[in-house]
Protein backbone atom coordinates (compact mmCIF):
# COMPACT_ATOMS: atom_id res chain seq x y z
CA UNK A 1 0.00 0.00 0.00
CA UNK A 2 1.51 3.35 -0.94
CA UNK A 3 1.49 6.48 1.20
CA UNK A 4 -1.52 7.95 -0.50
CA UNK A 5 -3.59 4.80 -0.01
CA UNK A 6 -2.64 4.78 3.63
CA UNK A 7 -3.69 8.42 3.89
CA UNK A 8 -7.02 7.60 2.34
CA UNK A 9 -7.49 4.70 4.73
CA UNK A 10 -7.14 7.08 7.64
CA UNK A 11 -10.11 9.08 6.38
CA UNK A 12 -13.50 7.43 6.75
CA UNK A 13 -13.20 4.58 4.27
CA UNK A 14 -16.47 3.41 2.80
CA UNK A 15 -14.81 0.35 1.30
CA UNK A 16 -11.67 -1.39 2.50
CA UNK A 17 -10.17 -4.20 0.45
CA UNK A 18 -7.35 -6.17 1.99
CA UNK A 19 -5.20 -8.91 0.44
CA UNK A 20 -7.98 -10.08 -1.85
CA UNK A 21 -7.23 -13.12 -3.99
CA UNK A 22 -9.72 -14.22 -6.62
CA UNK A 23 -9.44 -16.61 -9.56
CA UNK A 24 -11.87 -17.36 -12.36
CA UNK A 25 -11.73 -20.71 -14.17
CA UNK A 26 -8.28 -21.31 -12.70
CA UNK A 27 -6.96 -17.95 -13.97
CA UNK A 28 -5.91 -15.58 -11.18
CA UNK A 29 -7.68 -12.22 -11.40
CA UNK A 30 -6.54 -10.68 -8.11
CA UNK A 31 -3.47 -11.68 -6.15
CA UNK A 32 -3.32 -9.65 -2.96
CA UNK A 33 -5.37 -6.59 -3.93
CA UNK A 34 -5.37 -3.72 -1.40
CA UNK A 35 -7.58 -0.74 -1.98
CA UNK A 36 -9.54 1.90 -0.04
CA UNK A 37 -12.49 3.93 -1.18
CA UNK A 38 -12.98 7.05 0.93
CA UNK A 39 -16.49 8.15 1.85
CA UNK A 40 -18.09 11.03 -0.02
CA UNK A 41 -15.55 11.05 -2.85
CA UNK A 42 -15.42 9.87 -6.44
CA UNK A 43 -12.90 7.05 -6.73
CA UNK A 44 -11.91 5.89 -10.19
CA UNK A 45 -10.73 2.35 -10.90
CA UNK A 46 -8.86 2.25 -14.19
CA UNK A 47 -7.34 -0.59 -16.08
CA UNK A 48 -7.37 -2.34 -19.43
CA UNK A 49 -10.12 -4.77 -20.36
CA UNK A 50 -9.92 -8.11 -18.59
CA UNK A 51 -8.06 -6.89 -15.50
CA UNK A 52 -11.01 -7.57 -13.20
CA UNK A 53 -12.61 -4.14 -12.78
CA UNK A 54 -16.17 -5.46 -12.97
CA UNK A 55 -15.13 -8.44 -10.84
CA UNK A 56 -13.98 -5.95 -8.21
CA UNK A 57 -17.45 -4.35 -8.11
CA UNK A 58 -19.03 -7.79 -7.81
CA UNK A 59 -16.71 -8.57 -4.90
CA UNK A 60 -17.69 -5.32 -3.19
CA UNK A 61 -21.38 -6.06 -3.80
CA UNK A 62 -21.02 -9.58 -2.41
CA UNK A 63 -21.98 -11.28 -5.67
CA UNK A 64 -18.57 -12.97 -5.78
CA UNK A 65 -16.53 -14.40 -2.93
CA UNK A 66 -12.73 -14.02 -2.76
CA UNK A 67 -10.64 -17.11 -2.11
CA UNK A 68 -8.63 -15.06 0.42
CA UNK A 69 -8.73 -11.60 1.94
CA UNK A 70 -11.51 -9.32 3.10
CA UNK A 71 -13.84 -6.76 1.58
CA UNK A 72 -15.34 -4.36 4.10
CA UNK A 73 -18.14 -1.93 3.34
CA UNK A 74 -19.02 0.53 6.11
CA UNK A 75 -17.00 -1.66 8.46
CA UNK A 76 -18.91 -4.86 7.61
CA UNK A 77 -17.06 -7.82 6.12
CA UNK A 78 -19.29 -8.35 3.09
CA UNK A 79 -18.55 -12.05 2.82
CA UNK A 80 -19.30 -12.84 6.46
CA UNK A 81 -22.77 -11.30 6.42
CA UNK A 82 -25.89 -13.41 6.46
CA UNK A 83 -28.11 -13.23 3.38
CA UNK A 84 -30.52 -10.85 5.14
CA UNK A 85 -27.65 -8.62 6.31
CA UNK A 86 -26.10 -8.61 2.84
CA UNK A 87 -29.40 -7.62 1.28
CA UNK A 88 -29.81 -4.88 3.89
CA UNK A 89 -26.35 -3.60 2.96
CA UNK A 90 -27.16 -3.75 -0.75
CA UNK A 91 -30.16 -1.52 -0.14
CA UNK A 92 -27.62 1.13 0.84
CA UNK A 93 -25.66 0.59 -2.39
CA UNK A 94 -26.62 1.45 -5.92
CA UNK A 95 -25.02 -0.07 -8.97
CA UNK A 96 -25.08 1.15 -12.53
CA UNK A 97 -24.42 -1.74 -14.89
CA UNK A 98 -22.69 -1.28 -18.21
CA UNK A 99 -25.81 -2.49 -20.02
CA UNK A 100 -28.17 -0.58 -17.74
CA UNK A 101 -29.77 -3.91 -16.71
CA UNK A 102 -33.24 -2.38 -16.93
CA UNK A 103 -36.12 -4.80 -16.60
CA UNK A 104 -37.29 -5.03 -20.18
CA UNK A 105 -40.93 -5.77 -19.38
CA UNK A 106 -41.33 -2.60 -17.30
CA UNK A 107 -41.58 1.02 -18.45
CA UNK A 108 -39.02 3.65 -17.48
CA UNK A 109 -41.32 4.80 -14.66
CA UNK A 110 -41.87 1.28 -13.36
CA UNK A 111 -38.16 0.48 -13.56
CA UNK A 112 -37.32 3.44 -11.35
CA UNK A 113 -40.24 2.67 -9.04
CA UNK A 114 -39.22 -1.00 -8.80
CA UNK A 115 -36.86 -0.76 -5.77
CA UNK A 116 -39.41 1.40 -3.93
CA UNK A 117 -42.18 -1.12 -4.54
CA UNK A 118 -39.92 -4.00 -3.47
CA UNK A 119 -38.47 -2.47 -0.33
CA UNK A 120 -40.91 0.13 0.95
CA UNK A 121 -44.60 0.44 1.68
CA UNK A 122 -44.83 4.00 0.43
CA UNK A 123 -48.24 5.11 -0.83
CA UNK A 124 -48.56 5.39 -4.60
CA UNK A 125 -48.63 9.24 -4.70
CA UNK A 126 -45.34 9.35 -2.78
CA UNK A 127 -43.76 6.73 -5.04
CA UNK A 128 -44.82 8.83 -8.01
CA UNK A 129 -43.21 11.95 -6.54
CA UNK A 130 -39.94 10.18 -5.73
CA UNK A 131 -39.74 8.59 -9.18
CA UNK A 132 -40.41 11.91 -10.91
CA UNK A 133 -37.77 13.66 -8.76
CA UNK A 134 -35.15 11.04 -9.67
CA UNK A 135 -36.09 11.08 -13.35
CA UNK A 136 -35.91 14.89 -13.32
CA UNK A 137 -32.38 14.63 -11.87
CA UNK A 138 -31.26 12.57 -14.88
CA UNK A 139 -33.28 14.66 -17.32
CA UNK A 140 -35.71 11.94 -18.36
CA UNK A 141 -38.95 12.87 -16.60
CA UNK A 142 -40.54 13.24 -20.03
CA UNK A 143 -39.50 9.71 -21.04
CA UNK A 144 -41.23 7.94 -18.16
CA UNK A 145 -43.78 6.16 -20.36
CA UNK A 146 -41.18 4.68 -22.71
CA UNK A 147 -40.16 1.05 -22.61
CA UNK A 148 -36.44 0.11 -22.34
CA UNK A 149 -36.41 -1.09 -25.96
CA UNK A 150 -37.32 2.46 -27.05
CA UNK A 151 -34.34 4.07 -25.27
CA UNK A 152 -30.91 4.86 -26.66
CA UNK A 153 -27.88 3.45 -24.84
CA UNK A 154 -27.26 6.74 -23.06
CA UNK A 155 -30.90 7.15 -22.03
CA UNK A 156 -30.99 3.58 -20.71
CA UNK A 157 -27.95 4.30 -18.58
CA UNK A 158 -29.51 7.49 -17.22
CA UNK A 159 -32.69 5.59 -16.31
CA UNK A 160 -30.54 2.95 -14.64
CA UNK A 161 -28.80 5.74 -12.75
CA UNK A 162 -32.15 7.12 -11.57
CA UNK A 163 -33.07 3.61 -10.42
CA UNK A 164 -29.70 3.18 -8.69
CA UNK A 165 -30.27 6.30 -6.55
CA UNK A 166 -33.99 5.96 -5.93
CA UNK A 167 -33.49 4.42 -2.48
CA UNK A 168 -31.03 7.22 -1.59
CA UNK A 169 -27.99 4.94 -1.22
CA UNK A 170 -24.79 6.01 0.49
CA UNK A 171 -22.65 4.54 -2.27
CA UNK A 172 -23.05 4.07 -6.01
CA UNK A 173 -20.85 1.83 -8.16
CA UNK A 174 -20.60 2.61 -11.84
CA UNK A 175 -19.51 -0.20 -14.16
CA UNK A 176 -18.06 1.21 -17.38
CA UNK A 177 -20.52 4.13 -17.45
CA UNK A 178 -18.99 5.75 -20.57
CA UNK A 179 -18.51 2.72 -22.82
CA UNK A 180 -20.21 2.90 -26.20
CA UNK A 181 -21.62 6.40 -25.76
CA UNK A 182 -21.36 9.37 -28.10
CA UNK A 183 -19.37 12.39 -26.83
CA UNK A 184 -22.43 14.41 -25.83
CA UNK A 185 -23.96 11.55 -23.85
CA UNK A 186 -20.58 10.86 -22.27
CA UNK A 187 -20.45 14.46 -21.12
CA UNK A 188 -23.99 14.15 -19.72
CA UNK A 189 -23.05 11.03 -17.73
CA UNK A 190 -19.85 12.68 -16.46
CA UNK A 191 -21.85 15.68 -15.29
CA UNK A 192 -24.48 13.49 -13.64
CA UNK A 193 -21.95 11.41 -11.71
CA UNK A 194 -20.18 14.50 -10.45
CA UNK A 195 -23.36 16.41 -9.58
CA UNK A 196 -25.07 13.46 -7.90
CA UNK A 197 -21.96 12.81 -5.87
CA UNK A 198 -21.93 16.38 -4.61
CA UNK A 199 -25.67 16.91 -4.25
CA UNK A 200 -26.42 13.64 -2.49
CA UNK A 201 -23.12 13.25 -0.66
CA UNK A 202 -22.57 9.87 -2.26
CA UNK A 203 -19.51 7.72 -2.29
CA UNK A 204 -18.92 6.90 -5.95
CA UNK A 205 -16.79 4.14 -7.44
CA UNK A 206 -16.31 4.54 -11.17
CA UNK A 207 -14.85 1.55 -12.96
CA UNK A 208 -13.75 2.43 -16.47
CA UNK A 209 -11.10 2.27 -19.13
CA UNK A 210 -12.09 5.69 -20.48
CA UNK A 211 -9.16 7.70 -19.21
CA UNK A 212 -10.23 11.26 -20.06
CA UNK A 213 -13.71 11.02 -18.56
CA UNK A 214 -12.57 9.20 -15.41
CA UNK A 215 -9.71 11.65 -14.85
CA UNK A 216 -12.16 14.54 -15.17
CA UNK A 217 -14.45 13.44 -12.33
CA UNK A 218 -12.38 11.30 -9.97
CA UNK A 219 -10.92 12.66 -6.75
CA UNK A 220 -8.64 9.69 -6.50
CA UNK A 221 -7.66 6.96 -8.94
CA UNK A 222 -6.41 3.41 -8.83
CA UNK A 223 -4.91 1.69 -11.84
CA UNK A 224 -5.23 -2.08 -11.59
CA UNK A 225 -3.45 -4.72 -13.64
CA UNK A 226 -1.62 -8.00 -13.10
CA UNK A 227 -3.83 -8.90 -10.14
CA UNK A 228 -3.25 -5.78 -8.06
CA UNK A 229 -2.96 -2.01 -7.88
CA UNK A 230 -0.01 -0.87 -9.99
CA UNK A 231 -0.50 2.86 -9.42
CA UNK A 232 -2.74 5.20 -7.46
CA UNK A 233 -3.03 8.90 -6.85
CA UNK A 234 -4.94 11.99 -7.76
CA UNK A 235 -5.46 12.63 -11.47
CA UNK A 236 -2.66 15.22 -11.38
CA UNK A 237 -0.29 12.77 -9.71
CA UNK A 238 -1.01 10.03 -12.22
CA UNK A 239 -0.42 12.39 -15.14
CA UNK A 240 3.06 13.08 -13.75
CA UNK A 241 3.94 9.46 -13.07
CA UNK A 242 7.18 7.94 -14.31
CA UNK A 243 5.70 4.45 -14.57
CA UNK A 244 5.97 3.39 -18.24
CA UNK A 245 2.96 1.13 -17.78
CA UNK A 246 0.73 3.94 -16.48
CA UNK A 247 2.04 6.34 -19.11
CA UNK A 248 1.20 3.83 -21.82
CA UNK A 249 -2.31 3.38 -20.45
CA UNK A 250 -3.01 7.07 -19.78
CA UNK A 251 -1.70 8.14 -23.19
CA UNK A 252 -3.30 5.23 -25.05
CA UNK A 253 -0.11 3.96 -26.69
CA UNK A 254 -0.53 0.71 -28.69
CA UNK A 255 2.72 -0.88 -27.55
CA UNK A 256 4.86 -0.69 -24.45
CA UNK A 257 5.03 -2.64 -21.21
CA UNK A 258 1.60 -3.99 -22.14
CA UNK A 259 2.51 -5.81 -25.35
CA UNK A 260 0.50 -5.48 -28.53
CA UNK A 261 0.82 -9.22 -29.15
CA UNK A 262 -0.87 -11.94 -27.15
CA UNK A 263 1.86 -14.28 -25.84
CA UNK A 264 2.80 -16.77 -28.57
CA UNK A 265 5.66 -18.90 -29.89
CA UNK A 266 8.34 -17.43 -32.10
CA UNK A 267 6.69 -15.96 -35.19
CA UNK A 268 9.24 -17.05 -37.84
CA UNK A 269 9.65 -20.51 -36.40
CA UNK A 270 5.89 -21.01 -36.46
CA UNK A 271 5.67 -19.85 -40.08
CA UNK A 272 8.46 -22.22 -41.12
CA UNK A 273 6.74 -25.17 -39.47
CA UNK A 274 3.90 -25.08 -41.98
CA UNK A 275 0.19 -25.03 -41.51
CA UNK A 276 -0.03 -27.03 -38.28
CA UNK A 277 -2.17 -25.05 -35.76
CA UNK B 1 -6.71 -44.16 -23.64
CA UNK B 2 -5.85 -42.09 -20.56
CA UNK B 3 -7.07 -39.00 -22.38
CA UNK B 4 -10.37 -40.72 -23.11
CA UNK B 5 -10.77 -41.73 -19.48
CA UNK B 6 -9.92 -38.20 -18.38
CA UNK B 7 -12.51 -36.78 -20.74
CA UNK B 8 -15.10 -39.27 -19.51
CA UNK B 9 -14.29 -38.45 -15.89
CA UNK B 10 -14.46 -34.73 -16.57
CA UNK B 11 -17.80 -35.12 -18.38
CA UNK B 12 -19.22 -37.25 -15.55
CA UNK B 13 -18.10 -34.82 -12.86
CA UNK B 14 -19.59 -31.91 -14.76
CA UNK B 15 -22.91 -33.79 -15.08
CA UNK B 16 -22.99 -34.69 -11.39
CA UNK B 17 -22.14 -31.11 -10.42
CA UNK B 18 -24.92 -29.82 -12.66
CA UNK B 19 -27.37 -32.30 -11.16
CA UNK B 20 -26.38 -31.06 -7.71
CA UNK B 21 -26.84 -27.44 -8.78
CA UNK B 22 -30.24 -28.30 -10.21
CA UNK B 23 -31.41 -29.86 -6.94
CA UNK B 24 -30.09 -27.01 -4.79
CA UNK B 25 -31.81 -24.61 -7.15
CA UNK B 26 -35.07 -26.56 -6.73
CA UNK B 27 -34.78 -26.41 -2.94
CA UNK B 28 -34.25 -22.62 -3.08
CA UNK B 29 -37.19 -22.26 -5.45
CA UNK B 30 -39.52 -24.34 -3.29
CA UNK B 31 -38.37 -22.48 -0.17
CA UNK B 32 -39.28 -19.15 -1.75
CA UNK B 33 -42.79 -20.22 -2.78
CA UNK B 34 -44.43 -19.23 0.55
CA UNK B 35 -43.12 -15.69 0.06
CA UNK B 36 -45.29 -15.44 -3.07
CA UNK B 37 -48.47 -15.72 -1.01
CA UNK B 38 -48.74 -11.98 -0.29
CA UNK B 39 -48.04 -11.23 -3.98
CA UNK B 40 -50.44 -13.34 -6.05
CA UNK B 41 -50.23 -10.84 -8.89
CA UNK B 42 -46.76 -12.11 -9.81
CA UNK B 43 -48.09 -15.65 -10.29
CA UNK B 44 -51.25 -14.55 -12.08
CA UNK B 45 -49.21 -12.68 -14.67
CA UNK B 46 -47.09 -15.75 -15.32
CA UNK B 47 -50.18 -17.98 -15.42
CA UNK B 48 -51.33 -15.85 -18.31
CA UNK B 49 -48.10 -16.13 -20.27
CA UNK B 50 -47.45 -19.80 -19.44
CA UNK B 51 -51.00 -21.15 -19.33
CA UNK B 52 -53.40 -18.93 -21.22
CA UNK B 53 -51.06 -18.33 -24.14
CA UNK B 54 -50.60 -22.12 -24.45
CA UNK B 55 -54.35 -22.69 -24.82
CA UNK B 56 -54.44 -22.47 -28.60
CA UNK B 57 -51.75 -25.07 -29.25
CA UNK B 58 -53.27 -27.39 -26.61
CA UNK B 59 -56.81 -27.12 -28.00
CA UNK B 60 -55.76 -27.54 -31.62
CA UNK B 61 -53.41 -30.43 -30.85
CA UNK B 62 -55.98 -32.11 -28.60
CA UNK B 63 -58.54 -31.89 -31.38
CA UNK B 64 -56.27 -33.45 -33.99
CA UNK B 65 -55.09 -36.20 -31.64
CA UNK B 66 -58.75 -36.97 -30.93
CA UNK B 67 -59.53 -37.09 -34.66
CA UNK B 68 -56.68 -39.54 -35.28
CA UNK B 69 -57.62 -41.71 -32.28
CA UNK B 70 -61.21 -41.81 -33.52
CA UNK B 71 -60.13 -42.89 -36.98
CA UNK B 72 -57.50 -45.41 -35.92
CA UNK B 73 -59.69 -46.80 -33.16
CA UNK B 74 -62.66 -47.24 -35.50
CA UNK B 75 -60.58 -48.96 -38.21
CA UNK B 76 -59.27 -51.46 -35.66
CA UNK B 77 -62.46 -52.02 -33.66
CA UNK B 78 -64.74 -52.42 -36.67
CA UNK B 79 -62.83 -55.61 -37.61
CA UNK B 80 -64.09 -57.20 -34.40
CA UNK B 81 -67.51 -55.61 -34.55
CA UNK B 82 -66.64 -53.60 -31.45
CA UNK B 83 -66.85 -50.11 -32.88
CA UNK B 84 -69.27 -49.07 -30.13
CA UNK B 85 -66.33 -49.28 -27.71
CA UNK B 86 -64.65 -46.45 -29.59
CA UNK B 87 -65.49 -43.95 -26.83
CA UNK B 88 -63.67 -46.03 -24.22
CA UNK B 89 -60.61 -46.48 -26.42
CA UNK B 90 -60.39 -42.76 -27.12
CA UNK B 91 -61.08 -41.69 -23.53
CA UNK B 92 -58.70 -44.14 -21.86
CA UNK B 93 -55.91 -43.38 -24.34
CA UNK B 94 -56.26 -39.69 -23.66
CA UNK B 95 -56.91 -39.68 -19.93
CA UNK B 96 -54.29 -42.25 -19.01
CA UNK B 97 -51.48 -41.50 -21.48
CA UNK B 98 -51.79 -39.07 -24.32
CA UNK B 99 -53.32 -36.21 -22.34
CA UNK B 100 -50.55 -35.86 -19.76
CA UNK B 101 -47.67 -36.92 -22.05
CA UNK B 102 -48.49 -34.96 -25.20
CA UNK B 103 -49.47 -31.90 -23.14
CA UNK B 104 -46.13 -32.06 -21.33
CA UNK B 105 -44.26 -32.31 -24.65
CA UNK B 106 -46.24 -29.39 -26.09
CA UNK B 107 -45.76 -27.47 -22.85
CA UNK B 108 -41.99 -27.97 -23.13
CA UNK B 109 -42.01 -26.72 -26.72
CA UNK B 110 -44.28 -23.74 -26.16
CA UNK B 111 -43.99 -22.56 -22.55
CA UNK B 112 -40.87 -24.34 -21.28
CA UNK B 113 -38.64 -23.05 -24.05
CA UNK B 114 -40.07 -19.54 -23.60
CA UNK B 115 -39.41 -19.66 -19.85
CA UNK B 116 -35.83 -20.84 -20.34
CA UNK B 117 -35.16 -18.22 -23.03
CA UNK B 118 -36.70 -15.41 -20.97
CA UNK B 119 -34.73 -16.22 -17.82
CA UNK B 120 -31.55 -16.89 -19.83
CA UNK B 121 -31.87 -13.55 -21.60
CA UNK B 122 -32.49 -11.80 -18.28
CA UNK B 123 -29.23 -13.35 -17.10
CA UNK B 124 -27.27 -12.41 -20.21
CA UNK B 125 -28.54 -8.81 -20.10
CA UNK B 126 -27.56 -8.52 -16.42
CA UNK B 127 -31.17 -8.11 -15.29
CA UNK B 128 -30.79 -10.90 -12.73
CA UNK B 129 -27.53 -9.38 -11.49
CA UNK B 130 -29.31 -6.02 -11.33
CA UNK B 131 -32.03 -7.53 -9.15
CA UNK B 132 -29.42 -9.01 -6.82
CA UNK B 133 -27.73 -5.63 -6.47
CA UNK B 134 -31.12 -4.05 -5.73
CA UNK B 135 -31.38 -6.56 -2.86
CA UNK B 136 -34.12 -8.48 -4.66
CA UNK B 137 -33.72 -12.25 -4.79
CA UNK B 138 -34.09 -13.29 -8.46
CA UNK B 139 -35.19 -16.78 -7.44
CA UNK B 140 -38.05 -15.31 -5.43
CA UNK B 141 -38.96 -12.56 -7.89
CA UNK B 142 -38.35 -14.20 -11.28
CA UNK B 143 -37.99 -17.97 -10.94
CA UNK B 144 -40.55 -18.98 -8.31
CA UNK B 145 -43.60 -17.30 -9.94
CA UNK B 146 -42.77 -18.91 -13.28
CA UNK B 147 -42.17 -22.29 -11.73
CA UNK B 148 -45.46 -22.14 -9.81
CA UNK B 149 -47.36 -20.96 -12.88
CA UNK B 150 -46.00 -23.87 -14.92
CA UNK B 151 -46.81 -26.33 -12.15
CA UNK B 152 -50.41 -25.08 -11.88
CA UNK B 153 -50.94 -24.77 -15.64
CA UNK B 154 -49.82 -28.23 -16.72
CA UNK B 155 -52.59 -30.34 -15.12
CA UNK B 156 -55.23 -27.86 -16.30
CA UNK B 157 -53.87 -27.89 -19.84
CA UNK B 158 -53.68 -31.70 -19.79
CA UNK B 159 -57.32 -31.90 -18.65
CA UNK B 160 -58.34 -29.53 -21.43
CA UNK B 161 -56.33 -31.55 -23.95
CA UNK B 162 -58.13 -34.75 -22.92
CA UNK B 163 -61.57 -33.13 -23.03
CA UNK B 164 -60.99 -31.66 -26.48
CA UNK B 165 -59.47 -34.96 -27.65
CA UNK B 166 -62.54 -36.94 -26.54
CA UNK B 167 -64.78 -34.48 -28.39
CA UNK B 168 -62.50 -34.84 -31.44
CA UNK B 169 -62.84 -38.62 -31.27
CA UNK B 170 -66.60 -38.26 -30.92
CA UNK B 171 -66.76 -35.91 -33.92
CA UNK B 172 -64.92 -38.39 -36.16
CA UNK B 173 -66.40 -41.58 -34.72
CA UNK B 174 -70.01 -40.51 -34.39
CA UNK B 175 -70.22 -37.58 -36.77
CA UNK B 176 -68.29 -39.00 -39.72
CA UNK B 177 -68.10 -42.77 -39.26
CA UNK B 178 -71.56 -43.44 -37.84
CA UNK B 179 -70.81 -44.82 -34.37
CA UNK B 180 -73.88 -44.48 -32.17
CA UNK B 181 -73.56 -41.38 -29.99
CA UNK B 182 -75.34 -42.95 -27.04
CA UNK B 183 -73.04 -45.99 -27.15
CA UNK B 184 -69.99 -43.72 -27.40
CA UNK B 185 -70.79 -41.76 -24.23
CA UNK B 186 -72.38 -44.57 -22.21
CA UNK B 187 -69.35 -46.81 -22.78
CA UNK B 188 -67.12 -44.03 -21.48
CA UNK B 189 -69.37 -43.56 -18.47
CA UNK B 190 -69.38 -47.28 -17.72
CA UNK B 191 -65.75 -48.15 -18.37
CA UNK B 192 -63.67 -45.13 -17.35
CA UNK B 193 -62.97 -45.28 -13.63
CA UNK B 194 -62.41 -41.99 -11.84
CA UNK B 195 -59.81 -43.26 -9.40
CA UNK B 196 -57.91 -45.71 -11.61
CA UNK B 197 -57.99 -43.75 -14.84
CA UNK B 198 -58.78 -40.07 -14.34
CA UNK B 199 -56.98 -39.58 -11.04
CA UNK B 200 -53.89 -41.46 -12.21
CA UNK B 201 -53.83 -39.28 -15.32
CA UNK B 202 -54.08 -36.18 -13.13
CA UNK B 203 -51.21 -37.44 -10.95
CA UNK B 204 -49.11 -37.93 -14.08
CA UNK B 205 -49.81 -34.42 -15.32
CA UNK B 206 -48.98 -32.96 -11.89
CA UNK B 207 -45.63 -34.82 -11.86
CA UNK B 208 -44.90 -33.81 -15.46
CA UNK B 209 -45.82 -30.19 -14.68
CA UNK B 210 -43.42 -30.15 -11.74
CA UNK B 211 -40.55 -31.66 -13.73
CA UNK B 212 -41.14 -29.64 -16.92
CA UNK B 213 -41.32 -26.35 -14.98
CA UNK B 214 -38.25 -27.20 -12.93
CA UNK B 215 -36.20 -28.08 -16.01
CA UNK B 216 -37.30 -24.92 -17.84
CA UNK B 217 -36.51 -22.44 -15.06
CA UNK B 218 -33.26 -24.18 -14.13
CA UNK B 219 -31.98 -24.32 -17.71
CA UNK B 220 -32.68 -20.60 -18.08
CA UNK B 221 -31.08 -19.71 -14.76
CA UNK B 222 -28.04 -21.91 -15.38
CA UNK B 223 -27.57 -20.77 -19.00
CA UNK B 224 -24.21 -19.46 -20.14
CA UNK B 225 -24.97 -15.72 -20.47
CA UNK B 226 -24.37 -15.44 -24.20
CA UNK B 227 -26.73 -15.70 -27.17
CA UNK B 228 -25.33 -19.16 -27.93
CA UNK B 229 -25.72 -20.17 -24.29
CA UNK B 230 -29.37 -19.08 -24.22
CA UNK B 231 -30.00 -20.99 -27.47
CA UNK B 232 -28.45 -24.12 -25.98
CA UNK B 233 -30.50 -23.71 -22.79
CA UNK B 234 -33.69 -23.50 -24.82
CA UNK B 235 -32.82 -26.62 -26.78
CA UNK B 236 -31.82 -28.50 -23.63
CA UNK B 237 -35.12 -27.55 -22.02
CA UNK B 238 -37.13 -29.20 -24.78
CA UNK B 239 -34.88 -32.27 -25.09
CA UNK B 240 -34.45 -32.88 -21.35
CA UNK B 241 -38.14 -32.35 -20.64
CA UNK B 242 -39.13 -34.78 -23.40
CA UNK B 243 -36.74 -37.44 -22.11
CA UNK B 244 -37.73 -36.90 -18.48
CA UNK B 245 -41.45 -37.00 -19.26
CA UNK B 246 -41.21 -40.16 -21.36
CA UNK B 247 -39.01 -41.89 -18.78
CA UNK B 248 -41.23 -40.85 -15.88
CA UNK B 249 -44.31 -41.89 -17.83
CA UNK B 250 -43.00 -45.43 -18.04
CA UNK B 251 -42.20 -45.50 -14.33
CA UNK B 252 -45.55 -44.03 -13.31
CA UNK B 253 -47.48 -46.31 -15.67
CA UNK B 254 -45.66 -49.33 -14.27
CA UNK B 255 -46.49 -48.23 -10.72
CA UNK B 256 -50.11 -47.39 -11.46
CA UNK B 257 -51.16 -50.09 -13.87
CA UNK B 258 -48.37 -52.68 -13.71
CA UNK B 259 -49.88 -54.80 -10.90
CA UNK B 260 -46.44 -55.22 -9.30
Amino acid sequence: MNARTAANAKSIAQVQIRDVHFARAGRPVFQGLDLDVPAGRVTGILGPSGTGKTTLLNLIGGRLRPSRGTVQVEGHDVHRLSRAELYALRRRMGMLFQSGALLTDLSVYENVAFPLREHTRLPEPLIRDVVLIKLEMVGLRGARALMPAELSGGMARRVALARAIVLDPVMVMYDEPFTGLDPITKAVIVKLIRELNQALGLTSIVVSHDVAETFSIADYLYVIADGGVIASGTPAELRQTDSPWVRQFVNGLPDGPVPFHYPARDYYQELLEGAAP
Amino acid sequence: MIGLLQALGHWSLARVARLGRGHLFLVRTLASLPRLLPRPGLVVRELFSVGVLSLLIIVVSGGFVGFVLGLQGYVTLVRFGAEESLGVVVALSLVRELGPVVTALLFAGRAGSALAAEIGLMKSTEQLAGLEMMAVDPIERVVAPRFLAGFISMPLLAALFSVVGVWGGFFVGSGLLGVDAGAFWSQIQAQVDFRDDVLNGVIKSVVFGFVASWIAVFEGYDAVPTSEGVGRATTRTVVNTALAVLGLDFILTALMFGNF
